[in-house]
């Protein structure tokens, strides 16, 4: 390594080591937790958009391809061009800057990989467990409910977790309409021209993102059906 | 400052300005020279392009108007080299654009001292600055209505007491600069409760300002949103800032082809350009988009500098 790079991570280091920069509402543990919040809710709000309709499509076999491409526009949109439209939008419903703009950004984002992620989980379920099922009784409603779903979860879970490693990643985009969250390390760290900070912030962002890969990955183990796991 | 109203459309700015070359015939009336007048590129200097354009109009002077040439990086070269005759500038910026070193004199809190120092630095490039007018467009603190009623701010030494309980917003880089935060604790000793990162004097400030998220706001003095929102801006009775007042800089060749008129009409503005006179223009065609033209005409009838 040379001697700018070894100075850089010096700095680096020094900051992160920083007790002032651990404390306080600007510290790190709070700037994680916003970070947390902010993606966390994100994810909900696409999950509990994306899933019904996930589950309906694939259930019923109709119009799922319909679905997996209109929700596939929220991977076209820019963030950023969302993210200014989603200030217009708060701004006007007194919702205020920062939290808000940057959810209504992001959900868009995380919305795709949850829907096609569950709508195909569902469609793969072994037609013949389905009609085995159907030939026992079984209402279409508890077909989905102990069937297909159950089934389909690991696939569903790694749905969520593109879309959680996604969200995460991309969070830091609320700092630039004056929300909290790691990005906020970013953005004042390019302002002041302190890239230790701006190193520091891009460098807990990525532990947040791995992070979330890695819990996500131990749940859909965790998650995959007794039945289902010795046959792989 | 004003980083963010300079977006230079260099090419089409060039261009502009190479259209403008060869303007400067001295056809007219004997005594009254032509007059080309410059702008940079955003609404508050089309305006003041205005002011200068309608007085002389109005006595007989023939003048052209180049506006909105791009930043000031298009403008001053447009000027030295006489592309351009006259334009509205702000003095302590423009001589620390002039003089990047300081090497000639450095600008001051003090808009006098600038304008001596200004004109040193412009006179090897055979410019002159006129009068200053009271109206600036530099950094400058700002409070909703209710606030400055309830804890009674008029100035920012009113705020050493009540400042404690405040939460103040601006750029990012605000509590590490000198004219922001950091200069308000050392000239002023007001530290706030806690500072909240927003936008260099742009909407996410105003926003926040105007929904209480922040208590205090940094803006540019001649905001737009400071009349249209009814903002109090503070007064900065120990001069923190940089004076950034307005004034006319002219050409000397053009002020030699005169007889002292132009000079005088250019100094009748800058000698009623208060700082709400220049926001309530700047609200006017900015925030009710009405035409500089009109806007600078009611202007000049009501000071009396027009009939």
């Amino acid at each position: 390594m040379d001697a700018r790079t070894v100075s850089a991570l010096a700095s680096l280091a020094r900051w992160l080591t920083d007790p002032a920069n651990w404390q306080g509402s600007h510290g790190i543990p709070v700037r994680i937790l916003e970070h947390i919040e902010l993606s966390g809710l994100s994810v909900l709000v696409a999950v509990a958009v994306a899933m019904p309709i996930a589950l309906y499509f694939g259930h019923t076999g109709r119009g799922g391809f319909v679905a997996i491409n209109v929700a596939n526009i929220g991977r076209a949109l820019p963030s950023l061009a969302l993210l200014a439209f989603g200030l217009v939008i708060a701004i006007s419903l007194g919702l205020g800057l920062g939290f808000w703009p940057t959810v209504f950004a992001l959900v868009p984002l995380a919305i795709p990989p949850v829907l096609t992620n569950a709508y195909v989980a569902v469609r793969e379920v072994d037609r013949d467990v389905v009609d085995a099922a159907r030939g026992m009784g079984l209402s279409e409603s508890q077909i989905l409910r102990s069937i297909e779903v159950p089934l389909g979860l690991p696939l569903m879970l790694s749905g969520i977790r593109t879309a959680a490693v996604n969200v995460v990643a991309t969070a830091t985009l609320g700092a630039l309409v004056a929300g909290g969250a790691l990005g906020r390390f970013i953005v004042d760290g390019l302002a002041l021209q302190e890239y230790d900070q701006l190193m520091a912030g891009a460098l807990l962002v990525a532990l947040l993102a791995v992070g979330t890969e890695v819990s996500f990955a131990a749940l859909e183990r965790a998650t995959v059906p007794p039945g289902m796991a010795a046959i792989r | 400052m004003k980083r963010g109203r300079m977006l230079v459309a260099a090419l089409v700015a060039v261009a502009v300005v190479a259209s403008a070359c060869g303007g400067t015939g001295g056809t007219g009336g004997a005594a009254k020279p032509d007059v080309i007048v410059g702008s940079t590129n955003f609404y508050e200097q089309i305006t003041l392009g205005e002011l200068y354009s309608q007085v002389l109009e109005a006595n007989g002077y023939k003048v052209t108007r180049k506006f909105n040439l791009g930043a000031r990086e298009i403008v001053e070269p447009a000027l030295e080299s006489g592309q351009i005759d006259v334009d509205a500038e702000y003095l302590a910026t423009l001589l620390a654009f002039v003089d990047k070193d300081g090497t000639i004199a450095k600008p001051t809190t003090d808009p006098k001292a600038t304008q001596t120092g200004l004109q040193k630095a412009l006179d090897p490039k055979a410019l002159t600055v006129l009068d200053y007018a009271a109206a600036t467009d530099q950094n400058g603190f700002v409070v909703t209505q209710a606030t400055a009623t309830s804890k009674s701010l008029k100035k920012l030494s009113d705020l050493v007491p009540v400042a404690k309980d405040m939460v103040l917003g601006g750029p990012p880089e605000c509590p590490q600069r000198p004219f922001c935060a950091l200069g308000l604790k050392n000239t002023y000793g007001i530290t706030f409760k806690d500072f909240k990162p927003l936008d260099t004097g742009g909407p996410l400030t105003i926003t926040a300002l105007d929904g209480k998220q922040i208590d205090i706001g940094l803006l540019f003095t001649s905001d737009p949103s400071i009349v249209a929102k009814n903002f109090v801006l503070l007064d900065d009775d120990k001069h923190l800032q940089l004076a950034d007042n307005i004034a006319p800089v002219v050409r000397n060749a053009l002020l030699q082809k005169d007889d002292g008129t132009l000079k005088r009409l250019l100094n009748s503005i800058s000698a009623k350009l208060t700082q709400p006179e220049l926001n309530d223009m700047n609200k006017q065609v900015a925030v009710d988009k009405a035409d500089s033209k009109v806007v600078a005409a009611a202007w000049l009838k009501k000071q009396g500098l027009i009939k």
